[in-house]
């Protein structure tokens, strides 16, 4: 039982190990570009990346959020009418949605869908030796392939969490009028009495921090695949279980460090 | 191009010993020996892709093992790869696989690469295939645009890996072929390994056999065919009996 906990415990602590040089490489070989007066990534591929990552997702985000804003505003509301406390609704709904459910629904979605991809595209491209064909040339292959995917999934994901806040707070909006007679301008002037700056910054740099944990873990499964395609779903799955839990326990010590600091 | 005293495991295993051997400019130097022999292992450890326990790599006088990043880079620049599954991004298409290299490591107009590409393209015959996806193309003209891809940056050194494994004899002939044109033409030096002995045999102007991690013979074609190393001859004879089976 120790001894499986100890080698549980040392193979967490090298994969955390190979992660940090990975970022550490890639800073550096972007570093040394940059000293070479060469540009560090393509900028075609950045916003290849952006459209696939940002575009691509928004239907998904979207569709979740109203749903997810739907039914907290639902269950939220007939709960709190036995108190009589119902236009508590918007307030309880927008700051929830904007500093938990917002960053973290979209969190989710772009480690399943684009965390996925990443891994499962750059883990083929290992197993088919084009990582090291990159490598062999001296183009560097961590500043050519991980760069413009992780800048993407950082820039874009605090924009898709805005927008997962604002159709989770609009799916709420519309349950109340229909079914627990809050009216829109109600719902609106309360949320803009109650949610304030701080809830929405809270928000953004979780969304900031997930999207950094998704691309680093999906790009790092990809690159240490070993065995062809069964090592290519293994990473796969591998990295989506990953993102998430690590998504969700970072999740946890935010809200502790933001409660506990910015009260 | 020289390796002194390479020595390279993974874990236990042992896989090169004492490596020594130089590759003097416009050669081609065949290195063969039994699967699994490490014959890849040493092509990349020539490219710097992996680091030896021991020894050095010298190209250009200098140890490419104790090079810092942009060096090994700048190095590999002089270096071409041709790789055993020519090692193609799979999502560009011929053109841009070849335009790869020129683009991200040279500072010529988009016009010169173009002209470049269609050079390098031309030159192994695949012209017409610019637009393909390596996907839509056979193994031996993935292999060739391998080598164009190889080529893009002028190297002085190419290293082939298997280059005719799993060819037929034609497309087999074309690569062979090629190699000797870069040598005559282009005075390029290659280092190849491969199992093939009459590709080895036609394009070599030197040739080594490394077996048990070690290279147990370095001569010309002629030495190795009349070599008496019981090991050298018995994988010599096997490859004859092999070829006279199949006539």
């Amino acid at each position: 039982m120790i001894a499986k906990l100890g080698a549980a415990t040392l193979s967490l602590l090298q994969e955390i190990s190979s992660v940090v040089w990975m970022g550490r490489e890639t800073a550096s070989e972007i570093g040394d570009r940059i000293a070479a007066k060469r540009a560090p990534f393509r900028l075609e591929d950045f916003f290849y990346q952006c459209n696939r990552v940002g575009v691509g997702s928004v239907p998904m985000v979207i569709l979740l959020s109203v749903f997810v804003g739907l039914t907290m505003a639902l269950l939220t509301g007939y709960q709190l009418r036995i108190f009589g406390l119902v236009t508590l609704v918007p307030p309880v709904v927008s700051v929830s949605f904007t500093r938990e459910m917002g960053p973290l629904f979209t969190g989710i979605v772009l480690a399943s869908r684009i965390g996925a991809a990443y891994t499962a595209e750059l883990g083929a491209m290992t197993a088919g030796g084009e990582v090291d064909a990159i490598e062999g040339m001296g183009i560097g292959a961590l500043r050519y392939l991980v760069t413009p995917r992780i800048l993407a999934i950082l820039c874009l994901t605090p924009c898709l969490t805005i927008i997962a806040v604002i159709s989770g707070i609009l799916g709420a909006a519309f349950i109340s009028s229909l079914m627990l007679q809050i009216s829109f301008g109600f719902f609106y002037d309360q949320v803009m009495t109650y949610l304030l700056v701080k809830d929405l910054m809270s928000g953004i740099v979780k969304s900031f921090l997930f999207g950094g944990i998704i691309g680093i873990i999906a790009c790092y499964k990809g690159l240490s695949v070993r065995g062809g395609a069964v090592g290519v779903g293994k990473a796969t799955t591998s990295s989506v279980v990953t993102a998430i839990t690590v998504v969700i326990v970072s999740d946890s010590f935010c809200n502790i460090f933001i409660i506990t600091f910015f009260p | 191009m020289e390796m002194r005293g390479v020595n390279f495991q993974f874990t236990d295993k042992v896989i090169l010993e004492g490596v020594n051997f130089a590759v003097r400019d416009q050669e081609v130097l065949v290195i063969m020996g039994l699967s699994g022999g490490g014959k890849s292992t040493l092509l990349s450890i020539l490219m710097g892709l992996l680091k030896p326990n021991a020894g050095a790599v010298l190209f250009k006088n200098e140890d490419l093992t104790k090079l810092s990043r942009p060096k090994l880079n700048e190095a590999r620049t002089h270096m071409g790869m041709v790789y055993q599954n020519a090692a193609l991004i799979s999502s560009m298409t011929v053109r841009e696989n070849v335009r790869l290299p020129l683009e991200e490591l040279s500072d010529k107009t988009n016009k010169e690469i173009a002209t470049i590409i269609d050079q390098k393209l031309e030159l192994v015959g695949l012209k017409d295939a610019r637009d393909k996806l390596p996907s839509e193309l056979s193994g031996g003209m993935q292999k060739r645009v391998g080598l164009a891809r190889a080529l893009a940056m002028e190297p002085e050194l190419v290293l082939f890996d298997e280059p005719t494994a799993g060819l037929d004899p034609i497309n087999t002939e074309t690569i062979d072929d090629l190699i000797i044109q870069l040598r005559e033409k282009q005075e390029v030096t290659s280092i190849i390994v491969t199992h093939e002995m009459e590709s080895a045999f036609a394009v070599a102007t030197r040739m080594a056999f490394l077996y048990e991690g070690k290279i147990i013979l370095e001569g010309t074609p002629d030495e190795f065919r009349h070599s008496a190393i019981p090991i050298v001859s018995k994988f010599l004879s096997s490859y004859s009996n092999h070829d006279r089976a199949k006539e």
